[in-house]
């Protein structure tokens, strides 16, 4: 059967005629061409798919896109700040080598995006918690953490910032 | 070559990110699954059984169905493939015989994927059963059936090397010892399953290919092979890859399906394994046995090693005769160890083929050798750094076997992570269950003959500089998320004074590129290093002599720095970077120059039978240690901290270089703790990322790097590799940090919970049996 699937993705609102079989990474891949949300695995096994559904990180090769009927979901490409600059994750991810390869990073990027919008300032503990169903395979995760520390450092002092301005 | 002084206005050896960095934090690289858009979906029909003759194709009601587009058997290739011209007996798919469960017999092209799992389904397949042989023993039985008919005893290779006199030597050793260290199968398990999207341009006859590739330019050539095809109408792409440590280092049988497939349908066809598919197409690390003596003198001084390996390869060629020659090569170079014998032994079994995996061949024999080191240097009552302190190397140098040392920093990577550890302070009152260990490694920077012998230099760069101001790094280095675009760009920047956003590198299109052999042996650095020196070098000769005439000055004496020129000794006379580009463009148009490299004929290894295997420019060296807790009650293994140093002559890119050591240092823990292949009857068992375990986040230690620069007089800068040395110096650490914390010596690799239970009670039953013996 087909229905209607009306969501918000990425902060637009979108309505498709979907199975209702269809997965939710087929969607977001093949119809909304939203090519950050990576197959890594047979299902539900290396969190590369990983986006956000209502702000819960879900992955989407084991998420039926009937399911996300009225939600909001986000991708890595939407995570992203105003003009397209690089939001504090994203550019501590590039500049402390968070990613190599980098086709685990759009689920480690959002689930750590997920992580510091609950938590401002993680520790390692937390940080390791929030991100144990990601896997990475190139950079033995030191540099992942070395960069949610930094981006939660930055949006820290961001924020004081503002509240000192 | 001598080090740059590290200043602000240097590109080498500043941390910089990756120059392809931004698109995967953004989302915009794309992967080559990524790139399959409206093409047909192709699937791969694989044997059911491990070793048979085929007796009967039938793809009739196959073709039949409708939405399929094309079907193709092992019918349709007749040229077998391999990664060594003199080892190619794999054809992308089998033809009279299966040797592997999962082996490719047939595939298919349709619409969708639905109709392409149901034309795999209507296709009628019959295989008569042979006997299978699914260990190296089975295999080598005398009665055993042949996997190939060339290959008597089902050994694919074997090895025989003699250097010094190694009897001799462990005669005059004060303790001798032997021991036997199994090591299990274990796969690359890079993030991104295989995938190639192939398109036929009808009319032109032309196939534009693009695939997973570390190595574009022999995946370029097989397809040519194969295809029967002119490879000038070919045209390689590799995009984003993500991973390879060796997965895709040959060309793999699902690339030329592709291409096959394509032709076939007369348009582009998408062709993405699974997760389990792409286990099946393994080339890892295989099942090695090492049975290893040492001899020792009292004072710690190494006598002789004797060496026997049997690896057990999988049902084709790939890359295992380089794999049991590194085995027995690189007992060599990182010791002083005169007297060495070997004697290796690549066996055919009913598996999917072994490959090239991280530490290729060195991984299990350096575990062993060092283990055994440590077992007795407790033994002698010596502190495991004094033993290596007393077998250290002198470099320039060559060993026995003929492989050239012109750098060592293994002394002072010794010394870094002895201090950085807390060695000498905190071994032994770490309290119980935790204890300490530590291990050397080395690794070659790119094998100094590559497989595929021309004749051509070992790597090319070309530039490019037109009117817009960019300098444009053509390189057909593949990229795969070591950094080997960023090398090329700060190397460039480096030598022409410019700023390294200036510099835009594009690799792997065979449209654009100059050949390159590709990411493998952690020739990257070394060998494209140097020829983007020189490219650079010729550059700058050009723009020194435009800027020089409007200076009217000697061209010897313009200096480039911080993109203006400058006459050296005059503050005055400056000009910039967009002034000097017009002056020199103004000559001739736009510039194209290009570098290369060649590996010194002495760098090749010595003249015996296999003797370039293992022969390289420079070594990497590393020592690390391990700091470890284990529960006796679980057998649980935690690691809970590495130091590690690691000899990269000199670290062009220091925030990669930590990466790789990082990454390194990491996977050889997944294969010390956890990781293993596991087949039942040649059905493999460990097809997912839960059952092939690889260490998560929570697993993961934090891992303290010390970057030691021995300035290797070739490497570019002084530059040597740094992703592989690491690897194989941490499952023997961490044996060692066992036995440390727990008093317990384990033969087996992986250190799984069941097998440390199992060694434990093993010790304890000994213990007991000791004890009944004494009190009868």
């Amino acid at each position: 059967m087909t229905r209607i699937l009306r969501l918000t993705l990425n902060g637009r609102a979108r309505a498709d005629a979907v199975a209702d079989n269809l997965l939710l990474i087929d969607y977001l891949r093949d119809a909304a061409r939203l090519t950050s949300v990576k197959q890594g695995c047979d299902g539900g096994e290396c969190g590369a798919c990983l986006v956000l559904v209502d702000g819960s990180p879900r992955p989407a090769c084991i998420t039926l896109a009937a399911q996300c009927e009225g939600a909001k979901v986000e991708t890595l490409e939407g995570l992203s700040g105003p003009g397209g600059a690089l939001s504090p994750l994203q550019r501590a991810f590039h500049e402390r080598l968070g990613a190599q390869c980098g086709f685990c990073t759009p689920g480690m990027v959002v689930s750590a995006t997920a992580l510091l919008r609950k938590t401002k300032r993680p520790d390692e503990g937390a940080i390791r918690a929030a991100l144990e169903g990601n896997l990475c395979r190139c950079t033995g995760y030191v540099k992942i953490i070395d960069a949610v520390q930094t981006a939660a450092a930055e949006m820290a002092a961001d924020q004081t910032a503002e509240a000192a301005g | 070559m001598n080090a740059p002084a590290r200043t602000a206005t240097r590109a080498a050896g500043t941390r910089t990110p990756l120059v392809d960095g931004i698109e995967k934090v953004t989302g915009r690289a794309r992967f080559t699954a990524d790139l399959a858009g409206d093409a047909a979906v192709a699937r791969i029909l694989r044997s059911p059984v491990a070793h048979g003759v085929i007796r009967r194709i039938d793809t009739t009601a196959a073709e039949a169905l409708p939405g399929v587009l094309a079907v193709v058997t092992g019918a349709d290739c007749a040229h077998p493939f391999g990664v060594l011209p003199i080892a190619m007996n794999e054809y992308p798919m089998a033809r009279d015989r299966v040797r592997y469960r999962g082996e490719p017999v047939a595939a298919v092209a349709a619409v969708d994927a639905a109709t392409a799992a149901r034309a795999l389904k209507a296709i009628e397949l019959q295989i008569d059963p042979l006997p299978a042989y699914f260990t190296a023993t089975e295999a080598r039985a005398p009665d055993a059936v042949l996997l190939h008919d060339d290959k008597p005893g089902n050994v694919e290779r074997e090895v025989h090397h003699v250097f010094g006199d190694p009897d001799a030597g462990l005669a005059e050793a004060d303790l001798v010892r032997t021991a036997t260290f199994t090591c299990a199968e274990i796969n690359h398990a890079q993030m991104e399953p295989h995938a190639a999207v192939a398109e036929w341009v009808p009319g032109r006859e032309e196939l534009i290919f693009h695939s997973v590739t570390q190595v574009p330019f022999y995946t370029h050539k097989h397809l040519a092979r194969c295809l029967e095809m002119d490879p000038a109408k070919i045209r390689l792409v590799k995009p984003f890859v993500g991973g390879g440590f060796g997965s895709r280092t040959e060309t793999l049988n699902f690339e030329i399906i592709a291409g096959l497939l394509a032709r076939r349908t007369g348009g582009r066809v998408a062709l993405v394994l699974s997760r389990e598919e792409t286990l099946i197409s393994h080339r890892g690390r295989p099942e090695t046995e090492v049975t290893l003596a040492l001899g020792m003198r009292a004072d710690g001084r190494l006598t002789a090693c004797k060496a026997e390996v049997v690896m057990r390869g999988g049902a084709y060629a790939g890359y295992g005769i380089v794999t049991i020659l590194y085995a027995g090569a690189l007992l060599h170079g990182l010791y002083d160890l005169p007297n060495i014998r070997y004697d290796g032994y690549r066996v055919y079994a009913n598996l999917p083929p072994c490959g090239a995996m991280r530490g290729h061949g060195t991984v299990d024999v350096r575990h062993a050798f060092e283990t055994l080191v440590d077992r007795m240097a407790h033994e002698l009552d010596l502190d495991p750094f004094t033993v290596r302190r007393a077998n250290l190397l002198e470099a320039p140098l060559f060993t026995p076997n003929g492989l050239m040392v012109n750098s060592y920093g293994l002394p002072d990577c010794l010394d870094r992570v002895e201090a950085a550890s807390g060695w000498k302070e905190r071994r032994g009152k770490l309290g119980p269950g935790r204890g300490l260990g530590m291990a050397c490694s080395h690794y070659v920077s790119g094998a100094a003959k590559p497989v595929h012998w021309t004749g051509e230099p070992h790597a090319v760069v070309a530039l490019r500089l037109d009117f817009d101001g960019a300098v444009t790094a053509l390189t057909g280095a593949p990229e795969i998320g070591q950094g080997s675009s960023t090398m090329v760009a700060i190397s460039v920047a480096d030598t022409l004074g410019i700023d390294v956003g200036r510099v835009r590198v594009v690799c792997g299109d065979s449209a654009t590129v100059p050949k390159d052999n590709g990411a493998y042996s952690s020739r990257i650095t070394f060998m494209v290093g140097n020829a983007a020196i020189g490219a650079a070098r010729n550059l700058r000769t050009e723009l020194a002599q435009a800027a020089a005439a409007k200076l009217e000055a000697d061209p010897a004496d313009i200096d480039c720095a911080g993109e203006v020129f400058s006459v050296r000794g005059s503050a005055q006379s400056q000009l910039t970077w967009a002034e000097v580009v017009a002056a020199a463009l103004a000559v001739d148009g736009p510039i194209t120059v290009k570098g290369s490299f060649t590996t010194p004929e002495k760098a090749q290894g010595g003249g015996h039978r296999g003797g370039a295997v293992g022969s390289t420019m420079g070594f990497s060296y590393a020592a690390q240690v391990v700091e470890a807790t284990v529960d006796v009650d679980l057998g649980r293994i935690t690691v809970d901290r590495v130091w590690v140093a690691l000899d990269c002559g000199f670290a062009i890119n220091p925030l990669a270089v930590e990466g790789q050591i990082e990454g390194s240092v990491w996977m050889g823990m997944g294969q010390a703790l956890m990781e293993e292949t596991r087949y039942a009857e040649g059905l493999p068992l460990h097809a997912s990322l839960l059952e092939y375990r690889v260490p998560t986040i929570a697993d993961s230690p934090p891992i303290e790097v010390h970057i030691v620069e021995s300035v290797d007089p070739l490497g570019p800068f002084g530059a040597k590799e740094a992703g592989e040395g690491a690897l194989s110096g941490f499952p023997p650490a961490l044996a060692a940090a066992v036995a440390d914390a727990i008093g317990l010596d384990m033969d087996a690799l992986p250190l799984s919970p069941d097998r440390v239970l199992e060694a434990l009670v093993a010790k304890r039953r000994a213990a007991q049996r000791a004890k009944r013996r004494e009190d009868a």
